[in-house]
């Protein structure tokens, strides 16, 4: 007999399937029923780039202590697809546990001998029961999620509430699935061991009243709470459910209720060129505006970024990030876009990014940004990615201020023009570097202008003179130091013992870092850290950095982008910040934080730090 | 450019609109492209059109690309917002104001290199999404800032002032739109400002997707012998098909016609676009005939020129978008925020 792992509310289920097989609800059905026995889970897709028939996998961690990052390892596997199975099997911790469809006999040799196999005819029970090829398919999902839940002790109740809430008014249907659940539930009874699985869910009242839900949702939800009025978008892996998800909230929020007229505009654009075209011409107009895309749309957008930030046109960016470069892993995720996004265009170009570690902050940020991007008259980035933007993550509650209101910027209006203010459209009047707007329409003879791509001075004439072209370069620059300081601030975890040693990270490397920091405190090791969340960087971040000897900086590309750009934007010695880099297209780990980070401490307590900086 | 002031005295006897203002309000700048541009005339029938049509001046919005023909929204209607955007993609820069808000009226100016080669893409789908603008194309088949190459829209066969042959097809603009759905086309000659002035007033007028080509000779690089865009050549091979009378829809219909001369269409506003035919029948109501005779003119090196095409009850993006009756960017926070009750509707149903 191989050992079992034993462990109640902290493991791995991982489930392999077919794509387009109807597996994904049933799967979400698995992680939503344990949420609703209060205890937290992680659900994670990790799918190829295609519709139908090629592998596809659920990751589910169970976790109690609320560890919402990507563990790493499975310790049971639901095996359904016939394509992948060696690579699945292969997968499974010793002594974990293989699920299986033992319809069809098959050899010794498939298996391994450090794991736990529990084998349910599930096409047998399926065609016994069902004669539709539609429905065995479908039901045969809901009959692996009804043994699951005897296995691993999952209330049915809360399955069975589950179908009534997500079929509500359709009675044939939550029968039909309670039939399907109770099937499966029926033939693990009879046949299998009621010890064979040592992986036990129970009831724990750790959820809270976290919501669990998508980032891209999440972001979509926050434009329409942030005043967006046009969205311009193109499709694109993994940000196309934002713009749809945008529309359905628009659908269920934004109609007047007499006329039933709609309060926004939405525009599936021939391209990503056409798409942030679009979003700077309502910007210029008056109108809030964003786009969403991924870093090959972002490519594509640059010219027009360049052109939204020297013109001082108020764009959101909806970056949602994939593997790259170019095509690169269009499923999997990576914060690699940070360079291209920050310094996009060509000259002298710098821009405002976001960075949200969950679907709360992807509603925030996102609303956030429509009024910096106003506030500062540049385009704004919100730096999702896959992690957050396509997989359901609990999170805090979404919540609105009562006594917030939009803030359009410094906009001119026909009263102030006629009380024979000043108008300079790039004169800067309070010394921040923001110069005021008109939008078109305003005045029947003043505050009309040219906007171009082109510079020109104060008063938005044309022109190539030296000192007027370096005056506006200055000026630019005074409004980045002013983005720096409305944007939102680093959020700093302080190690309970003093330190030398930091660690700076950002984004959807939060819960795993979160994680890290736990493991690396419980082996000893103090670790103080900074969560960056906006470029340009606040000035407590360079403090931060001073503050220790080392600082790791942690991210999800091969490049090091954010340590570049702190290096570049404070001036600092690079040998002072060290690199953990995951980019392999999974989710960063805390064991693979931990693991870097406890090495890179070994090796600085063999030489003195002295004598390593030298 | 703006350098050389314009002096800003009107003289007293410049007749005012209705709108009341006079013509000279309707210019820009003082233009800086070469002496004899046929944009200039372009540019001159713009500021005739809209003080024509007493539109406010403040409420047109110019939008254009980069070339010679994008830097002429500088040098008409001063006292409007202008956008000079990147080359090629105005178009969608004047669809999100357009989105933004619907009540400005939008003049799009463009040229073929911008709007026939980097920004073919981007013309096509302004004119099949609808959006109720006037596009004008100040093309002269060649690229001007740059000295000469030759443009997407100059003919097979016709010779560059450096004596070579264009042995590509050229892009016929006009066919494109009414392909792509424009529901206003018409094709015009800078050098005829009698035929283009009410051609831009009703395209202004239009409520939907305008476009107009207007052949617009380039005096420094395309006006030799050879070239299809030279003054001789567009004016010894101009076929126009009709001269149109814009009248406005809250004008008295004075002037009468010999019956049997003159087409009447009537737009959705009202306004009504009189045709005063030019010898052949022609029905510019008929798509597939508005392609035929184009196409044929094309065949026989003609420029056929007046109103192609026109849909008198064109539908624009608003209206397929079903948006709201006053320009979004004038809703209030109370009409775009749906506050906190509907929030924590929302968290509820994600737990």
């Amino acid at each position: 007999m191989p050992q079992a792992i034993a462990a109640v509310n902290d493991f791995v289920v991982k489930f392999a399937n077919v794509n387009g097989s109807g597996s994904a609800s049933a799967n979400e059905l698995f992680a939503r029923s344990i949420l609703r026995m209060g205890v937290p889970v992680s659900p994670r897709n990790i799918f190829p780039s295609n519709i139908q028939g090629l592998p596809t996998w659920y990751e589910v961690r169970v976790t109690e202590k609320g560890h919402l990052g990507r563990r790493g390892g499975v310790d049971m596997m639901v095996a359904m697809n016939p394509q992948t199975w060696a690579e699945d099997v292969k997968e499974i911790e010793p002594g974990g546990y293989l699920f299986y469809d033992s319809t069809k006999p098959m050899a010794s040799s498939m298996f391994r001998e450090d794991i736990n196999v529990i084998g349910v005819p599930l096409t047998a029970i399926t065609n016994a029961t069902y004669s539709d090829a539609r429905q065995r398919q479908l039901f045969k999902n809901i009959i692996y999620v009804g043994a699951l839940s005897v296995l691993l002790g999952i209330d049915e109740t809360e399955i069975q509430r589950l179908f009534g809430e997500q079929f509500k008014g359709k009675e044939k249907l939550i029968d039909s699935n309670v039939k399907a659940m109770n099937l499966g539930r029926d033939w693990v009874k009879q046949h299998v061991d009621a010890g064979a699985v040592k992986l036990k869910v129970r009831r724990a009242d750790n959820v809270g009243d976290r919501i669990f839900v998508e980032g891209n949702n999440a972001a979509a939800l926050g434009a329409v709470y942030g005043g967006a009025t046009v969205c311009a978008w193109y499709p694109i892996t993994p940000s196309s459910s934002l713009a749809e998800a945008f529309q359905a909230h628009c659908k269920k929020l934004r109609h007047d209720k007499e006329s039933g007229k709609a309060k926004y505009a939405i525009v599936q654009a021939e391209d990503e060129l056409a798409s942030i075209g679009i979003v700077i011409g309502a910007g210029w107009n008056g109108s809030r505006a964003f786009t969403s895309t991924s870093g090959p749309g972002i490519s594509l957008m640059t010219e027009f970024i360049g052109l939204a930030s020297f013109a001082e046109v108020p764009a959101v960016i909806v970056n949602v990030q994939r593997g790259g470069p170019s095509t690169g892993m269009p499923t999997r995720t990576q914060q690699s876009d940070l360079l291209s996004s920050a310094y996009a265009s060509n000259g002298d170009t710098k821009h405002v990014l976001l960075f949200p570690e969950d679907p709360k902050e992807c509603f925030d940020f996102t609303a956030d940004a429509l009024d910096l991007a106003d506030r500062l008259q540049t385009p704004v980035f919100v730096m999702s990615d896959l992690d957050i933007g396509m997989n359901h993550r609990l999170c805090q509650p979404f919540h609105w201020d009562e006594q917030r209101v939009i803030d359009r910027g410094k906009v001119m209006t026909a009263a102030d023009l006629d009380a024979g203010k000043t108008f300079g459209r790039y004169l800067d009047v309070d010394g921040d570097g923001i110069p005021f707007r008109t939008y078109p329409s305003t005045h029947p003879t003043k505050g009309a202008y040219f906007t171009r791509g082109t510079t020109k001075d104060e008063y938005a004439r044309y022109s190539e003179e030296g000192a007027v072209y370096v005056r506006n370069m200055e000026r630019l620059q005074k409004k980045f130091v002013t983005a720096a300081k409305i944007a939102p601030q680093p959020i700093r975890y302080s190690s309970p013992k003093p330190t030398r040693y930091g660690v700076i990270y950002f984004g959807s490397t939060n819960p795993s870092m979160v994680e890290s920091l736990e493991q690396l405190e419980a082996g000893g090791n103090h670790v103080n850290a900074l969560r960056v969340r906006a470029f340009p960087f606040a000035q407590s971040v360079e403090e931060f950095i001073h503050e220790h000897d080392r600082v790791f900086v942690v991210e999800q590309n091969r490049d090091a982008q954010l340590r570049t750009m702190l290096m570049s934007e404070f001036v600092l010695d690079g040998r002072k910040l060290m690199p953990v880099l995951h980019y392999d297209g999974t989710p960063i780990t805390a064991r693979f934080i931990t693991a870097d980070i406890e090495k890179k401490l070994g090796q600085l307590k063999v030489v003195p730090f002295e004598k390593a900086a030298s | 450019m703006t350098y050389i002031a314009k002096p800003r005295l009107h003289h007293p006897s410049l007749v005012k609109n209705k709108a009341g203002y006079t013509r000279r309000d309707y210019e820009g700048a003082v233009s800086t492209l070469c002496a004899g541009c046929g944009h200039d005339s372009i540019s001159a029938a713009i500021i005739q059109a809209s003080y024509e049509l007493d539109v406010l001046p403040h409420q047109i919005a110019k939008l254009s690309g980069i070339g010679c023909s994008s830097k002429a929204p500088t040098y008409f209607l001063g006292a409007s917002h202008g956008f000079n955007t990147v080359h090629g993609r105005m178009p969608s820069v004047m669809t999100g104001a357009n989105l933004a808000n619907k009540n400005l009226v939008y003049m799009g100016v463009s040229g073929d290199g911008d709007s026939a080669s980097i920004g073919l893409g981007q013309f096509a789908h302004i004119m099949r999404r609808g959006v109720n603008m006037t596009y004008i194309v100040m093309n002269n088949g060649v690229y001007g800032l740059t000295k000469g190459q030759f443009s997407a829209t100059a003919d097979k066969g016709s010779i560059s002032k450096k004596g070579v042959a264009n042995s590509d097809e050229s892009i016929d603009l006009v066919s494109l739109a009414i392909l792509m759905g424009a529901t206003f086309v018409g094709r015009s000659f800078s050098g005829d400002k009698h035929q283009l002035v009410p051609l831009i007033k009703a395209a202004m007028d239009h409520k939907g997707a305008a476009f107009l080509d207007v052949i617009s000779p380039c005096v420094a690089f395309n006006n030799h012998p050879g070239s299809t865009k030279s003054y001789d050549y567009v004016r010894e091979h101009n076929e126009a098909l009709n001269r149109i009378d814009f009248i406005d829809g809250r004008d008295e219909i004075t002037t009468s016609y010999d019956p049997g001369s003159v087409t009447t269409v009537q737009q959705h506003d009202g306004s009504l676009l009189r045709l005063r035919k030019l010898g052949e029948e022609y029905d510019p109501s008929d798509k597939v005939a508005a392609m035929k005779r184009v196409q044929e003119g094309m065949q026989d090196g003609e420029v056929v020129t007046g109103l192609l095409y026109v849909d008198a009850t064109p539908k624009d993006l608003h209206h397929h978008l079903n948006t709201v009756d006053v320009p979004l960017n004038t809703l209030s926070d109370a009409d775009l925020c749906p506050g906190l009750p509907a929030l924590d509707r929302i968290n509820a149903s994600l737990r």
